[in-house]
């Protein structure tokens, strides 16, 4: 009997997922570092952690949704969440800058000590770069079009149009993923290989990990999609489709930059592919 | 607040009757699957506990060796850790992993379990008049992740690193050695351990902003609360902010390790030099996540045994603000060395010394809540006035180290090591058990013994200082830092700072002891122990408090605001 509750915050009972997350996390980077060291069974051990982690958050964010059909998200619950996405969100930046910091550290300062890089940017060992205003440039439209899409499904949502909702979200969701398979196949004809140099290094992992983060945010979007469909989210109550919308926003922003900075700006002047 | 008026928050008569609430799950639910603020807070102290010994049995290792010159006790080690006998540079590879692995633990698996997950998850809801944590179930992750993260470096002492098992790479894990230099899956553990402890503490930050800006009970306005809530929530902004980037950071050097990626490897254009700027971004922010919690507690215990509020409150506050925004812009002050202009190292060595301006405030200002203070010197009194005592010295140093041209000559020696072993083991480590003997009977129902807690405090500081402070000389005669061997000249000041390490482990069995008092002793705790002058929320509570506490939540008065 804990009592009487008389404040509106969301004490919660007992919950296995913190600890088999934990656990899958540990797993799956343990199996990491053994597969990275080709120990034989580094590739299940990552497979099983990541079944976990997937398992885990399922169930995990799952509970959440009940908890909210439930009405366990009261407006003060609700404020939590949002502050819990902006300082997500915040944090995410943090890492962003980390690889920009790289990138323009690179640029900026092309070593001389390297044949490879011999003082300019791109690196001499780089014959050509991504035409910018080819792909690139079209993925940015993508991506701009799907924060317009995820805008129209959340006004639908608001005005009690759930046909449209579904129709934003779905377009959305389309874009989401037109962005990452133009993103694939430009990475496969990409005229410059994974690492080896500064370039081929900063280039394929500060657009990777923002590869990842739209996939993150597609998945995000596709739950939102799912849920429209089984009658969730109110014109006053729809937390989860904002902050998948946010996330999505904050995906996009970071593409803007990663274009003007590495596809156009840094790719300035060198022979184009 | 114990920091605006004696009678800050009278709460209102029928706030809390929770003596009924006090329902409890069982064993296993309770420890593995917990959602409450208070056991998280008790698990991280445990567990802190755990790797104190762990990494403080490390320190002990280190210091035998260095007692004289000459490697006397590594070979042995080393065989007893499963090497071959006689491999001379397996011994000197495990050297380099037990800095490492000391560093490592103290900083991510001591100090931040204690401070962030252990009395601010115990206190911060408590002392904001809020029933739990805004996120209890991300609460615990971040809890467990710390574990698996503790785990994962276990296992890093166990795979191939280098010239030997474990990662040597040094707790700042500086490319090429941690790259090129530490083949073998041993620096890969090493890295995930960052990660996953990094990810839990950044949940954690996320968590606690959002519970000290949302939760405050009616009343309480930022310009009230408790100045450990303030230092709590400076410090989750920092790590919500500086972690990601070592993430990032730790990240390339994984690619690079694994992957054919160049960030850190010259000859594809990297630069080394880009991994320590990254590194210490994050890391100078690290250290004063580290002690700002430590100051937060020191202000609560020197305004309960003053008997009055802090002096300068909004300062004291806004101080701590200041250390964390400026904490951002000084970093490359660790890396005076690595070759940067004259103008960046003015300009870092200009930074750094803004710095002790606010500190000072604190300093000052904590010196200044005594003057005129109804004083008592109870335990935590003790420590806390310690704690002052050797901050200080920590921080004059540290104001000799800001200075570029001064760090040239001091820059990898034993000066270093004293300094921020000054700060961090004897300031941060201080506060902490201040904070422990401050809060024990509250958080555990039973008190410690007095006594004792003043006797650990003794042995404590002379130790300490017998360990350390010789290393100021060590350092200024120019014995490097992170060698296990050493010119026979620097062998008295080393067998001080040995002889040092054994009194202060003397302090830690009457630690153990203290707690064996209490479990055996049983006396019960009231519910205000320390009387007048404990004006916090915490202390309108029994002791241990209710399961949920402020099931009504607290209304903050408003006319004790108005007394500053």
């Amino acid at each position: 009997m804990a009592g009487t509750k008389n404040h509106d915050y969301h004490i919660l009972p007992t919950d296995p997922w913190p600890f088999l997350t934990s656990f899958s996390a540990l797993v799956m980077t343990s199996g990491l570092a053994f597969f990275m060291h080709d120990y034989p069974f580094g590739t299940y051990l990552l497979i099983a952690g990541l079944i976990g982690l997937i398992i885990s958050m399922f169930s995990w964010f799952g509970n959440i949704i009940k908890e909210a059909r439930a009405g366990d998200h009261t407006p003060v619950v609700q404020l939590h969440q949002r502050y819990g996405m902006i300082l997500f969100i915040a944090s995410e930046v943090m890492f962003f800058v980390g690889w920009f910091w790289a990138f323009f550290d690179f640029s900026l300062f092309p070593s001389t000590l390297a044949e490879s890089v011999d003082g300019v940017w791109p690196p001499a060992a780089i014959e050509a770069v991504m035409d910018p205003f080819d792909l690139p440039l079209l993925n940015t439209l993508i991506l701009l079009c799907s924060g317009t899409t995820v805008t129209w499904a959340h006004h639908s949502l608001i005005h009690g149009d759930r046909e449209g909702l579904k129709q934003g979200l779905w377009l959305t969701v389309i874009l989401g993923v037109l962005f990452s398979m133009i993103q694939a196949y430009e990475y496969m004809h990409a005229p410059f290989p994974f690492g080896e140099n500064t370039y081929g290094s900063v280039f394929y992992m500060a657009t990777g990990f923002h590869g990842f983060h739209v996939i993150v945010g597609t998945i995000m979007l596709i739950v939102c999609l799912v849920r429209a469909y089984k009658g969730d989210f109110t014109p006053r109550q729809h937390f989860g489709f904002e902050a998948a919308a946010w996330y999505w926003h904050f995906v996009d922003v970071v593409w803007l930059f990663l274009f003007i900075a590495v596809y156009v700006w840094g790719g300035w002047g060198a022979t184009i592919h | 607040m114990a920091t605006t008026a004696p009678e800050t928050f009278p709460v209102h008569e029928d706030a809390h009757h929770d003596a009924h609430a006090d329902h409890k799950p069982a064993f296993f639910q309770r420890w593995f699957m917990s959602t409450n603020h208070k056991d998280i807070g008790t698990l991280y102290l445990i567990f802190s506990i755990f790797a104190a010994i762990v990494g403080g049995g490390i320190s002990g290792i280190m210091r035998m060796e260095l007692a004289e010159p000459g490697i006397q006790y590594l070979g042995a080690v080393h065989e007893f850790l499963g090497g071959a006998a006689g491999d001379f540079d397996g011994s000197l590879h495990l050297w380099n992993v037990l800095i490492t692995a000391h560093g490592l633990i103290m900083v991510f698996f001591v100090v931040m379990p204690a401070m962030i997950g252990g009395f601010a998850n115990w206190f911060v809801p408590i002392m904001i008049g809020a029933p739990d944590m805004a996120f209890p179930r991300m609460n615990n992750i971040s809890f467990w992740l710390t574990f698996m993260g503790f785990c994962s470096l276990m296992m890093s002492a166990f795979m191939p690193g280098g010239t030997g098992m474990g990662a040597g790479t040094g707790w700042t894990v500086y490319a090429p050695l941690s790259t090129t230099g530490s083949p073998g899956p041993a620096v890969d553990f090493g890295i995930f351990a960052l990660h996953l402890a990094g990810a839990g503490s950044i949940m954690g930050a996320i968590n606690f902003i959002t519970t000290i800006f949302n939760m405050r009970a009616p009343g309480m306005s930022l310009h009230k609360m408790p100045l450990f809530v303030w230092s709590v929530l400076v410090t989750a902004f920092l790590l919500l902010l500086a972690l990601p980037v070592l993430a990032a950071a730790i990240t390339m050097l994984l690619t690079d390790r694994n992957f054919n990626t160049t960030f850190f490897t010259p000859q594809g254009g990297g630069d080394p030099i880009l991994y320590q700027h990254l590194f210490w971004f994050f890391g100078h922010p690290e250290v004063y996540i580290m002690i700002l919690p430590g100051f937060g507690i020191i202000s609560q215990i020197i305004s309960t045994f003053s008997r009055k509020p802090v002096f300068g409150y909004l300062g004291m506050a806004y101080a701590m603000v200041a250390i964390g925004v400026v904490g951002f812009i000084v970093w490359a002050h660790h890396m005076y060395t690595v070759g940067l202009s004259v103008n960046e190292k003015m300009y870092f060595t200009a930074a750094t010394m803004v710095i002790a301006v606010p500190t000072g405030v604190k300093i000052f200002s904590w010196i200044a809540t005594m003057w005129g203070g109804s004083l008592r010197f109870a335990s935590p009194m003790w420590w806390a006035l310690g704690f002052i005592f050797l901050f200080t010295v920590g921080g004059v140093t540290g104001v000799v180290l800001a200075n570029g041209g001064i760090d040239d000559n001091l820059h990898d020696s034993y000066y270093v090591v004293a300094h921020f072993h000054y700060v961090l083991s004897l300031g941060a480590v201080t506060a902490m058990f201040a904070g422990w003997y401050y809060w024990f009977p509250k958080m555990f129902g039973v008190w410690h013994s007095e006594l004792l807690s003043k006797l650990q405090f003794i042995v404590f500081f002379v130790g300490v200082n017998t360990l350390f402070f010789p290393m100021h000389f060590l350092g200024m005669n120019g014995m490097p830092r992170r060698y296990p061997d050493y010119t026979p000249a620097f062998e008295l000041w080393n067998w001080v700072a040995t002889k040092g390490y054994e009194i202060m482990a003397v302090s830690i069995v009457i630690f153990f002891a203290n707690i064996l008092y209490a479990i055996i002793v049983r006396k019960k705790a009231e519910g205000n122990y320390w009387g007048e002058g404990a004006t916090t929320l915490e202390w309108t509570l029994s002791s241990p408090p209710p399961f949920h506490q402020f099931e009504t939540l607290p209304v903050i008065d408003d006319k004790a605001g108005a007394a500053h």
